[in-house]
């Protein structure tokens, strides 16, 4: 029950002695609308939703999640996206992040074709953070070569709070969008806690990794593309593919979804391995240990399925570092079996190239050759030395810098 | 004129129809945060990082947006916490969900609400109440319901108490300069309750000794924090015709009087206003006022806060109110005018907070010159009838600065404004925030509701500790004086007191005077160092029983807790307990040496010598008898009969 101060109680049902209606209030939960405003001076961007918490309520008579997504929605509460472009909005779909699946990730590739098609000046997708990072890595696959920035973004701490990063992210992102020069499949999230930046990640090289965090999703093996502030983008890399005006994109939704990753741990059984040839799996990621090892009871059921033609590529679970299975003999061994070595793709990343590749070629060799070409930044010829930077709390200069360097 | 509180009577406020209640704020005793596992630790401002956020006002479940929410939002501002890693997780800075609610805050709290009568819900759901000023760093408190509908005795009547809640403290200010906002983090999360009673209190020293009640009740359960802050005191305040306005944290009982007797009549004042208003036809559609930028006309004023304003490049505009001659001037709180309550918005909400921030053509003393206020008046076309008010600072705040003094200035048509107003030391009060409604709430959506099952209640209610009242009732029953039974009934010592009456033959009168009296004497003399309560209850048996004077108890102790630490029963061996012979004697004696004309401290200085002379071993009331009745007879003046007549 709701009582005259707003808090609610629970009465049990049972001391409830009579009902009697006093007075209606009628509840109207709805963003408040407004006319998002056209200026022929700004740029056009595109937003397209695909569900999760970014600008969206909760209905709390039913549970279910009201989007905020009209841009007159959109205006009505983060009114300072007017002043960055003149904004389109689309659902796509309404699922949360889990449930994006095959079906989604094609249609919001072929979105992406047709919006550039109409003339966009930049691309904001809203998603889920759960798997945005699944999401991004496909999407730099089955777009390529866009001429103008793909930005998905998120809300990590839902926006139905008023600390909420949900505002400044799509702030950030719809100004990367209309602004940037960067034009690739991005993730513009929070950079660190504090409201006062965002980054822009490399679709490919993102992963989110912490459950709740604001700053939750890194670059891995490298460094971000750029950090953006509203009204502000400062490069941080120069290797990016730069914005065009021409409207050529390659759109390949190719997709085979028959791939697991298996995600190694001591003593692992081979029937795990067995159960996934027994039910037609084509392809097989392992995110192996150290520098790309399983167990020796393993190898005949890896060597099963490289005969039978089931793709095997090895990555690493320690994701920072290059899988390298020279250095010992075990690794020898294992790619003797036809294991395949990824390369610096992230589990995640080779697990969406894999079923991209499969669904184009089944052949092993054309399989491998797409594999092992970096398309979009998932292989790195080389990792700088600040690419795998993880400040360690409690050492003394550590806390220093965390003190002295204000949020 | 504003009346002094001493010169108000009871009937006066009546008139005015001062009504009030209080909502407290107490921490309670946990080891743990209400809804993460950091530690509760003693107050520092010593932080180790510090981070930034900014507040955006949220739907609440009925789809409003809450007041305060929209004009906490206008100030745009920085909001930084400093963060200590051993008080603070990723929880407090909204960086995690929250954990289970603290079980043993709940079991606290449950308690309380038991204690105050309250009906307890039957399954608590934990709520966001949205604050955007940023004292919490997600923007919301979480807080719940536990009880409803309880009361407290107070002056042969019933004060209601209207709920019990229970939730997470907030931040500590450190400053708020511009659009910087800091915050310590030092108390955020630690479990606390807010009582809220009833606007039943109707005099000022009412509101405080109702509050003393509540504050002598929380702490008999001893599960509650003492120290400076963990305590702090909401009062609301109205008066006919005006309306609800909370004083915010008073953390001194002492203060409250005086805050709401200047609230009371800030209120009569500005329905005063009100009134000469509608005289004056103004209504909220007649209203006019209109903004007027007057950087260049005043650009060479050597009035120093405008000049200074102009020297940092920042501009000057002119506010025209219609009709508002005069009103600005009205005094509203002792040393404040309405022009301040209109100076209090621009600082709040604008960010102006380099006072004065504003200035008007009516206001007596330092100001623009009389040429430059007509310079003034002609560029706003203002007439005899009309208020200007001239208000300067930065381009991008001045907008919100001329939009809140129109904005103040409509309001006193309504008379009194729903706010939260921050206590003054000297008690007066300010401008904080508009009053926050119903709108600021909604369901936290990352917690269960949690029964309160009957499990729970009776084990608490099996545990209950005695109301202070209850206890002061049982005291004075039993012959005890009341203000004594009083002092005992919140007194840390009463369950010792209670032992002591169990177990020893002393009358429960003769032992309060011991224990309220006495036995701090002996603490503070120096000459003991701890009494153990068992020993306090043997030594109280033992010379009970053997009907030793009860100061004896007092000597004993004073052998067996201090230096000596000699054993019980030896010095009670020892002791050697004069007869009435010896005490007439000596008394006789020291009567010699004594100026016979002042028989009050003769009478005192009497009593003490004997009871040296025999180690405090006779009885004060046995002294006294022979002081009076044996020796005073004997100096058959006509001071011994006023003696006697004591």
């Amino acid at each position: 029950m709701k009582i005259h101060n707003g808090y609610n109680v629970g009465l049990d049902v049972g001391t409830i002695e009579s009902i009697a209606e006093l007075g209606r209030n009628e509840a109207h939960y709805k963003i408040p609308e407004k006319e998002f405003p056209y200026d022929p001076s700004k740029p056009n961007v595109r937003l397209f939703g695909t569900g999760g918490t970014i600008a969206s309520r909760l209905d709390y008579r039913t549970g279910a999640v009201i989007p905020a997504f009209s841009p007159g929605e959109l205006y009505g509460s983060v009114p300072e996206l007017a002043d960055i472009c003149n904004l389109k909005t689309e659902k796509l779909y309404g699922v949360f992040s889990e449930n994006m699946g095959p079906e989604q990730w094609k249609g919001t590739a072929e979105a992406i074709g047709r919006a550039i098609a109409d003339g966009v000046d930049g691309i904001v997708i809203g998603h889920g953070t759960d798997t945005m990072h699944h999401t991004a890595a496909v999407l730099s696959f089955m777009v390529q070569d866009t001429p103008v920035p793909v930005v998905m973004v998120g809300s990590q701490r839902s926006s139905d709070r008023p600390s909420s990063d949900a505002a400044i992210n799509l702030m950030n992102a719809t100004y990367a969008a209309a602004e940037s020069d960067i034009a690739e499949v991005m993730v513009c999230m929070f950079g660190p806690t504090s409201d006062q930046y965002g980054l822009l990640h490399r679709g490919t090289r993102v992963r989110k990794m912490h459950s709740s965090y604001r700053s939750t999703f890194r670059t891995i093996g490298d460094i971000p593309l750029a950090m953006v502030e509203k009204g502000h983008i400062t490069p941080l890399k120069t290797d990016y593919r730069k914005r065009r005006t021409d409207r050529h994109v390659k759109i390949n939704t190719a997709f085979d979804s028959s791939v697991s990753i298996v995600y190694y741990y001591p003593d692992m059984k081979p029937d795990i391995i067995e159960s996934l040839i027994d039910n037609g799996y084509k392809g097989i990621i392992i995110a192996g240990t150290g520098l790309g090892h399983v167990n020796k009871p393993l190898y005949p059921v890896l060597k099963k399925a490289c005969d039978q033609g089931v793709h095997v590529y090895m990555t690493v679970q320690t994701l920072w570092g290059y899988v390298q299975m020279f250095v010992y003999d075990t690794g020898r061994d294992i790619m003797d079996l036809g294991v395949i070595p990824a390369s610096n793709m992230l589990p995640e990343v080779a697990y969406m190239k894999l079923c991209w590749a499969l669904g184009q070629s089944h052949d092993r060799e054309e399989v491998k050759k797409i594999m092992l070409t970096p398309i979009a930044g998932e292989i790195t010829e080389r990792e700088p030395h600040n690419g795998y930077l993880i400040l360690q709390g409690g050492i003394p200069e550590v806390e220093e810098f965390i003190r002295s360097h204000k949020r | 004129m504003i009346k002094r509180m001493e010169e108000m009577t009871t009937s006066d406020y009546e008139a005015i129809g001062l009504r009030s209640g209080l909502e407290i704020h107490q921490q309670i005793d946990t080891r743990k945060k209400l809804f993460c596992r950091c530690p509760v630790l003693p107050y520092s401002d010593e932080y180790d990082a510090q981070i930034l956020r900014h507040m955006r006002p949220t739907l609440s479940e009925l789809g409003e947006y809450d007041g305060t929410a929209l004009m906490e939002f206008k100030t745009k501002k920085n909001i930084t916490y400093q963060i200590n890693k051993d008080t603070i997780c990723t929880y407090e800075i909204d960086d995690t969900p929250p954990f289970e609610l603290n079980p043993q805050a709940l079991d606290i709290a449950l308690e309380i609400t038991m204690l105050l009568n309250c009906k307890l819900v039957s399954e608590i759901h934990i709520q966001r109440k949205q604050y955007l000023d940023g004292s919490i760093p997600a923007g919301f408190q979480r807080t719940t319901i536990l009880g409803v509908d309880g009361w407290i005795p107070f002056k042969n009547r019933r004060i209601n108490i209207i709920q019990l809640g229970l939730e997470e403290d907030a931040c500590r200010e450190v400053s708020d300069t511009g659009h910087e906002r800091v915050y310590l983090t030092d108390r955020l999360g630690i479990p606390l309750i807010e009582t809220v009673t009833a606007p039943e209190m109707t005099t000022p020293r009412d509101v405080a000794e109702v509050a003393r009640i509540l504050s002598d009740l929380v702490r008999a359960s001893g599960k509650v924090r003492r120290g400076i802050g963990a305590a702090r005191q909401d009062v609301n305040v109205s008066v006919t015709g005006g309306c609800r306005v909370e004083i915010k944290g008073v953390s001194r009982i002492p203060a409250i009087p005086l805050l709401v007797h200047n609230e009371a009549f800030r209120q009569v004042f500005l329905l005063e206003i009100k009134k000469e208003l509608s005289r004056r036809g103004i209504t909220d559609s007649t209203f006019s006022s209109e903004c007027f930028d007057v950087t260049d006309e005043l650009s060479g004023t050597v009035y120093s806060p405008a000049a200074a304003a102009l020297k940092k490049g920042f501009e000057l505009r002119a506010v025209l109110l219609r009709g508002y001659v005069g009103l600005l001037s009205t005094v509203t709180q002792p040393g404040c005018t309405f022009a301040g309550e209109i100076s209090d918005r621009v600082r709040v909400i604008a960010c102006l907070d380099t006072l004065p921030n504003i200035v008007n053509d009516g206001e007596e003393g330092y100001s623009f010159s009389v040429s430059e206020w007509e310079t003034v008046k002609k560029k706003t076309g203002a007439e005899t009838g009309d208020a200007v008010v001239v208000v300067w600072g930065s381009v991008e705040d001045l907008d919100m600065a001329t939009g809140e003094i129109a904005t103040r200035a409509r309001e006193a048509i309504y008379g009194v404004c729903s706010e939260t107003r921050q206590s003054y030391s000297d008690g007066t009060n300010g401008f904080e925030r508009i009053l926050p409604g119903p709108n600021r709430m909604y369901p936290d959506t990352d917690l269960q509701p949690i029964a309160i099952t009957e499990k729970m209640i009776e084990r608490i209610e099996s545990d209950l500790p005695e109301r202070p009242w209850e206890r002061m009732e049982r005291y004075i029953t039993v012959g005890v004086p009341a203000e004594s039974a009083r002092q005992m009934s919140i007194s840390y010592m009463r369950f010792v007191y209670d032992e002591a009456v169990k177990k020893c033959l002393y009358s429960p009168r003769i032992l309060m005077h011991f224990f309220l009296s006495t036995l701090n004497h002996l603490k503070n003399s120096g000459n003991v160092s701890e009494i153990p309560d068992e020993t306090l209850i043997e030594v109280l048996s033992a010379a009970s029983r053997r009907n030793l004077p009860v100061e004896a108890a007092a000597y004993i102790l004073e052998k067996t807790c201090g230096n000596g630490n000699a054993e019980i029963e030896s010095v009670i061996t020892d002791l050697t307990i004069p007869d009435r012979k010896d005490i007439e004697d000596t008394a006789v004696r020291i009567m010699e040496i004594l100026d016979p004309f002042d028989t009050g401290l003769m009478e005192r200085f009497l009593i003490g010598r004997i009871k040296d002379r025999f180690k405090g071993m006779p009885g004060g009331r046995e002294v006294l008898e022979v002081v009076r009745n044996t020796i005073f007879t004997e100096f058959a003046d006509s001071s011994s009969r006023q003696i006697q007549r004591r």
